[in-house]
């Protein structure tokens, strides 16, 4: 437990000891360890997908996840569970990523980009509706992104900082001018600021979300589920199954037992890898397919000892990465050396540019004066950073350094502390957001506290130039980065999917913000 | 007996009053800024500051104190900072989810504690009285969510005679209902019910040593007979005392294995609105559970009381 969810235990334990004082009863502490799971797992009776062919059918198909959401509205509240659910198959997007990373057609049929790479002019598909019947036109466009610019309070309309002008020119066609060229903006529109909402029914994003996707919102049961139907108006081509419900558990052993007991279809993303051997032995399918989650071992670059180039270095010299992932991720997963994932087009394998050595380790740490420095691994309570940050923790300790791991209650206590205060010398986190290298790193007061003027200059000149320049330039910048140690970088978590045999149209590579359910069906 | 029970009343508003304010302080030292965790990682000062003075976290302490004792009072809880979601009717739902839970639990446990404990009071001088209460001892020992992690194990995963976990109300579908609710409800009811035997063991053999029972069975009744006859509403007494404050445990080990289920409950409810720093919620969740113990622990002394004529002179 951590420290900081220990001052919660106690204060709760501490209240309910109090009743039971008063009521003069024998104490039964509330707060035990076992206490991790929520969501109903089972409505439906179905069990997913026995039609034969991909026409669509009457059947449902349940599927697990972790993580229910605060709310359903993505404009005001933070947080990967709301776009997963709602983007791709309840809101769509112009744009949107396809399974290998490339940008692909959505609601937009085509678009084009002037010379200047300042005026991107959209072509709209027609017949598209809304699920609540209103006609999609290009007036939905503008006041969707105006509002992003406007009434988002979330930091990630900050994306949105760079458009000077959004234009109906007719009811089929959108204008969207920039300040200046960048490259990032046609992606950022595949992301949850791209979303499409009816300019009639936002003020009840919280509770009915209304988009034009293949399904339409069901029901929410707070604390179990939420349930998505086919939309059977839809513009494009109708999903398989008539009814999807997203099963809540914020226990991993209720998800998997929920999925070993035939509660649910499709455990959408396992959490601990050693879980899979549950599933081995051929009664399920297994998939494992790549993230955007970089597990980064951050170092706090502004203070003591990892303003010191050398000790940085140390750790990364100090650490076995292969071995690193293979005892505490099962070995699944990809070595990358720096903060780009393989789907990306910049990608390079940076493996090699701090490998494992000890010696060398210990050598740059006696060279900065630096043996038997104190560091802290304030770690948040997450399945990869709590498995991996032993192991870290004695590879790092093998090389000279003193270190203390600490728990932080995620998110609360963890964001507060590591995150707000940089009151922190190492972190593990994986960053899941995709084409991150910029946010995390290219910003001094993000909580790494690295963002070089040199690596700042690198990532404009990257996201101002032509396609060329731009992969040039990240390559560049990920080379930096890594070269400089401004962290080091684990691996990059895997996709990880179980389902039972008949279905098909799983997302394999989770590189959006979505699940997305459009292909899904059964056979 | 009106001015003890008015006494108890008494008692009882003033520790509510007093728990409320303990509650509301424990919530304070909580770390983690609510408006932070609501817009995330990359959110800006200014937006925090913006959703802080939303939820009205700028406002003075005692402020938001009095105003969250009044909604209480009034039964105007208000709605979530995050969701946006009315609180009283998912504290209703949860609560009901819970309420089966507990009494099912209860009721099991009683079934099987009054004639397994009668049992091993009578034969505590023979091999089966004395195996019996040691199973009694181990089953103490267990806490709750260990033993529905037991059942899962091989009920659930290996047998598959019954869900891992899961919820459907009763009357949308009474048998997967009842399917549900019956693992969690008897790792509830193992524990409750070797506690309870235990009591009811040491409630009997009090009452066999009385000389009322040792005239009864002079005049040729058998133990059993004796016991049935003459004894049980003697050992009833202390029993309905610990069965009051042994619901106020069971509502507090329901919290827990509602978690190892998957049951939405208050249980599940407490805890996804301390991951999200919902602190309204999370106040008057528990401030609920404490009303609960110190309404049950008041209940009891009326019906102790009522059962013992002894208490009601006010002589003791």
């Amino acid at each position: 437990m951590t420290s900081r969810s220990r001052v919660l235990a106690a204060a709760l334990s501490a209240t309910f000891l109090l009743t039971a004082c008063n009521a003069g009863s024998t104490s039964d502490d509330p707060t035990d360890g076992e206490n991790n799971a929520t969501g109903d797992a089972d409505n439906g009776d179905s069990t997913g997908g026995t039609g034969g062919t991909a026409a669509p059918g009457d059947d449902a198909v349940r599927i697990g996840l972790v993580a229910e959401p605060a709310s359903l509205d993505f404009t005001t509240t933070d947080g990967a569970a709301i776009p997963q659910v709602l983007l791709y198959n309840v809101y769509e997007s112009l744009v949107k990523v396809d399974q290998s990373g490339e940008i692909v057609p959505a609601l937009a049929s085509a678009w084009e980009v002037s010379e200047d790479g300042k005026t991107y002019t959209f072509t709209l598909e027609q017949g598209v509706t809304f699920s609540n019947g209103e006609t999609f036109t290009a007036e939905d466009v503008v006041s969707s992104f105006e509002a992003v610019q406007n009434d988002w309070t979330v930091s990630l309309k900050s994306q949105f900082d760079i458009i000077e002008s959004i234009e109906a020119t007719s009811d089929t066609e959108v204008v969207i001018t920039l300040a200046s060229p960048s490259n990032s903006f046609l992606y950022s529109l595949t992301t949850r600021v791209g979303a499409i909402f009816d300019s009639n029914s936002v003020d009840e994003l919280a509770t009915r979300p209304i988009g034009t996707g293949p399904y339409t919102f069901g029901e929410w049961n707070r604390g179990s589920s939420i349930t998505l139907q086919r939309n059977s108006d839809y513009w494009g081509e109708e999903p398989y199954f008539d009814q999807v419900e997203l099963a809540y558990f914020s226990d991993a052993n209720a998800l998997n037992n929920a999925m070993l007991t035939d509660s649910i279809d499709v455990v959408g993303t396992v959490q601990a890898p050693e879980a899979l051997s549950e599933f081995e032995g051929g009664d399920y399918q297994i998939i494992e397919g790549t993230t955007n989650g970089e597990v980064v071992l951050s170092f706090n670059n502004e203070t003591e000892p990892f303003n010191d180039l050398r000790v940085r270095q140390a750790a990364r010299h100090a650490i076995n990465h292969q071995a690193l992932l293979d005892t505490c991720w099962d070995g699944r997963g990809t070595l990358i050396g720096s903060m780009v994932p393989p789907t990306d087009p910049w990608y390079e394998d940076r493996t090699g540019d701090y490998p494992y050595d000890v010696e060398a380790a210990k050598a740059l740490l006696a060279e900065a004066g630096a043996e038997g420095a104190e560091v802290r691994l304030r770690i948040p309570t997450l399945p990869y950073a709590t498995a991996c940050a032993p192991i870290v923790e004695s590879m790092l300790e093998e090389a000279g350094f003193a270190v203390t791991i600490d728990d932080l209650e995620f998110p609360a206590a963890w964001i507060e502390d590591v995150f707000t205060n940089a009151d922190y010398e190492m972190s593990i986190v994986s960053h899941v957001e995709p084409r991150d290298l910029k946010a995390v790193l290219g910003n001094p007061d993000y909580y790494i506290r690295y963002g070089t003027p040199e690596l700042r200059t690198l990532l404009d000149e990257a996201d101002a130039g032509t396609e060329e320049v731009q992969i040039e330039k990240m390559k560049e910048a990920a080379k930096l980065v890594s070269e400089d140690a401004a962290s080091d970088f684990l691996f990059l978590l895997p996709n990880l999917i179980v389902a039972d045999p008949g279905i098909t149209g799983l997302p394999e590579n989770a590189i959006t913000e979505s699940f997305d359910l459009s292909q899904l069906a059964g056979e | 007996m009106l001015l003890r029970l008015a006494q108890r009343f008494l008692v009882l508003l003033a520790s509510l009053l007093v728990a409320s304010v303990l509650v509301f302080a424990f919530m304070q030292v909580l770390p983690g800024d609510p408006a932070r965790v609501a817009l995330g990682m990359n959110s800006s000062d200014d937006s925090v500051a913006e959703l802080r003075e939303q939820f009205g976290l700028d406002r003075p302490v005692f402020v938001q104190y009095a105003d969250w004792l009044r909604g209480m009072v009034t039964l105007d809880l208000g709605v979530e900072w995050v969701s946006k979601a009315q609180i009283a009717p998912q504290l209703v739902d949860r609560l009901a989810v819970t309420g089966w839970l507990v009494i099912t639990a209860m009721l099991l446990a009683l079934l099987i504690a009054l004639p397994v404990g009668t049992w091993m009071a009578v034969r505590h001088r023979h091999l089966d009285g004395v195996v019996l209460s040691a199973i009694s001892q181990i089953g103490v020992a267990i806490p709750a969510f260990l033993a529905g992690i037991i059942l899962i194990t091989y009920f659930a995963k290996r047998w598959q005679w019954f869900p891992s976990g899961g919820w459907v109300p009763p009357a949308e579908d009474p048998l997967g209902f009842l399917s549900r609710l019956a693992l969690p409800a008897i790792s509830l009811a193992m524990v409750q019910a070797s506690v309870l035997a235990r009591y009811v063991r040491t409630a009997v053999l009090e009452v066999l040593r009385e000389d009322y029972l040792r005239t009864a069975r002079a005049k040729g009744l058998r133990p059993m007979q004796a016991l049935t006859r003459h004894g049980l509403r003697n050992a009833a007494v202390p029993i309905v005392t610990v069965l009051g404050l042994q619901l106020a445990t069971l509502l507090i080990g329901a919290v827990v294995v509602e978690r190892v289920f998957v049951i939405p409950g208050l249980g599940s409810f407490l805890l996804d609105s301390v991951a999200s720093r919902e602190l309204i919620t999370v106040q008057t969740i528990v401030m609920v559970l404490v009303a609960a113990v110190l309404i049950i622990n008041f209940l009891v002394d009326a019906l102790y009381l009522a059962i013992d004529p002894r208490l009601r002179t006010g002589a003791r």
